[in-house]
């Protein structure tokens, strides 16, 4: 394999890797997110709302850690990922 | 009506935590990828400073002592402060790289206010507990925004600032009256909750 191939392929890896780097940063922050839930359901207040009041039932810090994922995800990362794109495209 | 210390906690660390992706994904992309859409490249700064002047609600409803609002005020007026000199970094209308230096300040001067505000005597509380922790945190965080001053496409410092960030949400988050293993210690940790 000539060099200029192996650079090429080594850059075409790196950008792959900048990529899934910023695809997977909202998805992993969402899956911390219900990991969490798991772990300590008895915290996720909405599974027990008898008698709790208006914050506990607004304010969880699990939910919230899934919707900041989801904010992300679905709102930043689809632009950077494409001009990311264009950028390694040379646009 | 008014929320309880750990909600107004909960609600900062989701903001630490977004301002934590952003940063670390222009940290991954590099500033001429995430700067290609003129609002991303306010994106950050302007979350910094939106936290810092929600930070004067807290300083002026949580008024638990004299040291909590002067606390929280400097949070505040340090949080603005990077903020907004982030802002006029990003528009150009500053052109020292030196204001960055406000990043590492705000650092500094909100650990210090973090460590300080929170009675040594509350320390089996989990709330003080990871007040501490958080001040420490932050102060040895400070590394990091100062290094990217003087390395500011340093990939390694980059993502440390970002992750601070995160790691400081995560403290956030984990902000609660009293913990198990702590709380037990002293009735004055008051009553157990989730």
């Amino acid at each position: 394999m000539s060099t200029q191939l192996v650079s090429e392929h080594a850059a075409v890896r790196r950008r792959t890797a900048r990529a899934w780097a910023i695809t997977a940063l909202g998805p992993t922050t969402m899956l911390g997110g219900v990991v969490w839930a798991f772990l300590q359901p008895y915290r996720v207040t909405l599974l027990h709302p008898h008698g709790q009041g208006f914050w506990w039932l607004v304010i969880e810090p699990q939910i919230l850690v899934v919707l900041a994922g989801i904010v992300f995800a679905f709102l930043i990362a689809p632009g950077v990922l494409e001009d990311l794109e264009a950028e390694e495209d040379g646009r | 009506m008014q929320p309880a210390a750990e909600f107004v906690h909960w609600m900062f660390a989701t903001g630490f935590l977004l301002l934590g992706l952003c940063l670390l994904a222009q940290a991954i992309v590099g500033d001429e990828v995430w700067r290609r859409r003129p609002w991303r490249a306010y994106l950050w700064p302007g979350l910094a400073f939106l936290m810092g002047v929600l930070m004067w609600p807290v300083m002026v409803l949580y008024t638990n002592s004299t040291i909590h609002m002067i606390a929280h005020g400097s949070w505040a007026q340090t949080m603005m402060l990077a903020g907004g000199a982030e802002l006029g970094l990003a528009r150009g209308k500053l052109k020292s790289r030196y204001w960055h230096l406000t990043m590492p300040l705000a650092f500094l001067v909100s650990g210090t206010a973090i460590l300080l505000h929170e009675q040594n005597g509350w320390l089996f509380a989990r709330a003080a507990f990871l007040h501490h922790l958080t001040g420490w945190l932050i102060i040895t965080g400070a590394i990091f925004p100062l290094a990217t001053v003087f390395r500011p496409r340093a990939t390694v410092w980059r993502s440390g600032f970002a992750l601070t960030f995160v790691i400081l949400g995560v403290l956030l988050y984990c902000d609660r009256d009293v913990a198990p293993v702590f709380g037990h210690i002293s009735s004055q940790a008051g009553t157990p909750h989730r």
